[in-house]
């Protein structure tokens, strides 16, 4: 009895210590120590997170992933992706298992504010789109009175669809989905008129399709999808890591940057102060943050900035074919505007 | 006038039976056409069977094998034709197999020889207990082949020299076994040749084994582990002399717990840093594939089994509270889905531990996979207990057997032998059930098939990769649905 109540209280106290030396340390320090970042990313979306198949993650999210690791660690690999699902993903984030999470997630108000998270900043924005066959003839979405819908069950785009057909007094029959994949068999197989769900999908999976001409994506956009990396509450300085690591990509492409000429602009401070304060030949930035002058620069080389990896993952270039639209820089008309590096 | 009458006073010659009802035709006859309305059902069957197989063998032989994209496969196919796109197999199989163990893809070398190794050893161990046809010898040279083969195949001086060593010794004793016959064998015995050390020794040891091979690391510390065996049972040797049997188990258990909580970890560290043997760790994220289907079904399978039986006998127990404890397990996980069993692994196990704890994800997968099939293993196993007459209960008394030697003389071996179809469809369910890891991110055979549509090449491709993991599972499966079958007709004693 005796031996099994000090087994117990050794238990109990070692727990202690270890969550004691667990809450000393910074996530940054942390990540230090394990070398590595823990990363959560999606199971697989077209575009924005898949492996390949020697397992080596690719994708428009694992770019920000790779450019935070290069920022800490100054490796670009020393990210151990951790995939989460819809339903895990909160969690994993809240309870340490992750770092951060890149992984499509929409800015709500309840998940920043009452899931205790804090969105660093968006990285793609995307909103809610409809796609039907060509043959259909419907040229806008106020078009589909009475349209068979194909959509994903339990998401938000269900609410969305639902409030867009009753603002404009339409009827729908849903045909509920539960994944992606099986979006895409019934869609062809004529089990709905009308696939919806984010823009950035729909794009992905009409290039799949045997002719993607014969289909057409409608121009409204029903929701508002801000998608963006996320840390949880309660070490401010490890969430100003991440925002302004994906501040930097963001503004290496406005201030001209790129993964090529970035080498020489950072060899010696140079006539652009900003570019000079960004990358460290001048100021104490990466000091500020606890990091050391070349951060920006190392998060910039990890997979080019913000334009390059959007060319690379899901830019026009790609099967994928996204325009920049909403997600080019605002002096371009889009929406993306990094705070100064000042 | 005479009255003539004819008797044969001969056998004739028995005359070959007609052409329609022996051969293809009799057959046919007697199975497909015997009557108007089976010959319709027949001849509706065909067409059913070939026009299914007219829709499917197309598209299945498609010559895609080497296809790069979806897109390159429909080219290869041409237009308008719909067939399927081996490529994406080819691409990925290795993925769908192994998972993200490491390939040498991103530095430092392929160790998937591990898994393989592991899953290699896996038979060699449990054939002693799977199959008695299998002669001790034959036991042995399966396990000097496999370690002879990994041997060759790490290469280097060291290797090589072992590899061909083993191999040798592989082939010296297998030739031996093949060269003498059972009788000669038991005579060579006989006259004091000696026997081969039993291959449970192998058995028993393989549990260390394996996990060392998957996972890596020390080997001290699958040794260490194995050590809290040694103490247990020694402390149990010295305590129960000194103190009584109940005593004795009471020591030995605390005594190995002590030793496995605290002291392993001190001790392979300590002896690592002496003599550092192991192999490169690697993490339990990097499971995935079959590679993950296979050790959570096989951890389960092996260990469901005996916490069953315990389950099962404390359930049918007299004493009340090894009873409620038991049938409140029972019912209790059997009351619970299996996902919400994982949830509980994944999410809240997590929110619970103080931060920074690392707890193995697939540790705890195990861990709830295992006591969820134990639940199921022992109802099955009490129908089997409830199946034996009572007479069989009064005579093991009657025969003054205590109740553990009841148990196992007597009731387990019957009650086992009714309970085999029961047991293996449990362990076939857990086997599949094991997919259902998909649902908390961990990325096995289906979790893969969504990672590996998310590439641009292959999204949209449905039917080859369910087809191809359907296929795999269908393997293993079918083998164990066998292996049951055989099992029964092997211990048939003829009761009916």
């Amino acid at each position: 009895m005796k031996k099994s109540a000090f087994l117990g209280a050794l238990t109990v106290a070692s727990i202690a210590a270890s969550a004691a030396v667990a809450q000393d340390a910074s996530t940054v320090d942390q990540i230090k120590e394990r070398g590595k970042l823990n990363c959560g990313v999606t199971t697989g979306l077209v575009g924005f997170a898949a492996p390949d198949a020697n397992g080596q993650w690719n994708g428009f999210d694992v770019g920000v992933c790779r450019a935070v690791a290069a920022a800490v660690l100054g490796d670009a690999n020393a990210v151990e992706f951790v995939p989460t699902t819809g339903k895990t993903r909160f969690t994993a984030l809240a309870s340490g298992e992750i770092d951060m999470l890149a992984r499509n997630t929409t800015w709500t108000f309840s998940r920043d504010v009452d899931l205790k998270f804090e969105f660093v900043g968006v990285n793609y924005y995307d909103g809610q789109g409809f796609m039907v066959a060509k043959d259909l003839g419907a040229t806008s979405a106020k078009e589909l009175d009475g349209a068979t819908v194909c959509i994903q069950t339990g998401t938000t785009t269900e609410l969305n669809l639902a409030d867009f057909f009753r603002a404009n007094d339409m009827s729908y029959e849903p045909v509920p989905i539960e994944t992606n994949a099986e979006a895409q068999q019934q869609y062809l197989a004529g089990a709905c008129d009308v696939y919806t769900t984010d823009a950035s999908g729909l794009a992905a999976t009409r290039a799949t399709f045997e002719d993607p001409s014969a289909h057409v994506l409608l121009p409204e956009i029903i929701s508002k999808e801000p998608l963006g990396p996320l840390v949880r509450h309660g070490d401010n300085n490890w969430g100003d890591v991440v925002r302004w690591t994906l501040n930097a990509l963001v503004s290496a492409e406005e201030l001209g940057v790129t993964s090529a000429n970035i080498g020489e602009l950072s060899a010696s401070a140079g006539d652009n102060p900003e570019i000079n304060r960004l990358l460290g030949t001048e100021g104490s930035l990466g000091e500020m943050l606890g990091l050391d002058a070349g951060w920006a620069k190392r998060a910039i080389m990890a997979g080019g900035n913000y334009g390059e990896l959007f060319a690379k993952n899901i830019g026009e270039d790609t099967p994928i074919a996204l325009a920049r639209g909403l997600n080019a820089q605002w002096t371009d008309g889009g929406l993306l505007y990094s705070p100064p590096f000042r | 006038m005479s009255d003539m009458s004819y008797v044969r006073s001969e056998m004739l010659p028995e005359r070959a039976p007609p052409a329609s009802s022996v051969g293809v035709v009799g057959w046919m006859r007697q199975n497909l056409f015997s009557g108007i309305v089976n010959s319709i059902l027949t001849i509706v069957s065909l067409i059913l069977i070939y026009m299914v197989l007219a829709a499917i063998l197309p598209w299945v032989f498609s010559p895609t094998w080497n296809g790069t994209s979806q897109n390159d496969c429909r080219e290869i196919v041409g237009n308008g034709h719909h067939a399927a796109c081996w490529g994406v197999i080819n691409d990925r199989w290795q993925q769908l197999l192994f998972g993200f163990y490491p390939n040498g893809s991103e530095g430092g070398a392929d160790q998937r020889w591990r898994p393989i190794v592991a899953f290699a050893l896996l038979f060699v161990a449990v054939t002693p207990v799977l199959f008695n046809m299998i002669s001790r010898r034959m036991n042995w040279v399966l396990l000097l082949a496999v370690l002879g083969l990994t041997g060759l195949y790490l290469g280097g001086a060291v290797g090589m020299i072992v590899g061909l060593v083993l191999l040798g010794a592989a082939g010296f004793v297998g030739f031996k076994a093949l060269s003498t016959d059972k009788e000669a064998r038991a005579a060579e015995i006989e006259a004091g040749a000696k026997r081969l050390p039993n291959p449970l020794i192998f058995s028993a040891i393989y549990p260390f084994i394996a996990p060392w091979l998957l996972w890596g690391g020390t080997i001290w510390l699958p040794i260490a582990a194995a050590l809290g065996f040694v103490i247990g049972y020694f402390a149990f040797v010295f305590a129960s002399r000194a103190l009584g049997s109940l005593i004795g188990i009471i020591v030995a258990v605390v005594a190995a717990i002590i030793w496995w909580m605290v002291l392993t970890s001190v001790f392979a560290n300590a002896v690592d840093s002496i003599l550092p043997i192991g192999l490169e760790a690697v993490e339990s994220r990097k499971f995935g594939g079959f590679m993950l289907s296979i050790t959570i079904g096989v951890v389960a399978i092996a260990c469901s089994l005996p916490i069953g039986i315990v389950l099962a006998l404390g359930r049918q127990s007299d004493l009340m509270i090894v009873k409620a404890l038991c049938v409140g397990f029972i019912e209790f996980i059997r009351g619970v889905p299996l996902i919400t069993l994982l949830f509980v692994a994944s999410t809240l196990l997590n929110i619970f531990m103080p931060p920074g704890t690392n707890f193995d994800i697939i540790l705890r997968v195990l861990i709830m996979v295992t006591l969820f099939a134990s639940a199921y293993m022992a109802e099955v196993i009490r129908g089997g207990l409830a199946a034996l007459p009572r007479g069989q209960y009064e005579a093991a008394d009657a025969l003054g057997l205590d109740y553990w030697k009841a148990q196992r003389l007597i009731i387990m071996p019957q009650a086992l032998k009714i309970s085999i179809p029961g047991i293996v469809s449990t362990f076939i369910g857990v086997f599949k059930d094991t997919t259902l890891v998909s649902i908390i991110g961990l990325l096995d055979p289906l979790g893969l098939s969504n990672a590996i549509r998310a590439d641009q090449a292959w999204n949209g491709l449905v039917w080859e990769l369910y087809g191809f993991i359907a296929l795999l599972f269908f393997v293993f499966c079918f083998s164990m649905s066998r292996y049951s079958m055989y099992l029964e007709r092997r211990l048939h004693t003829g009761h009916r």
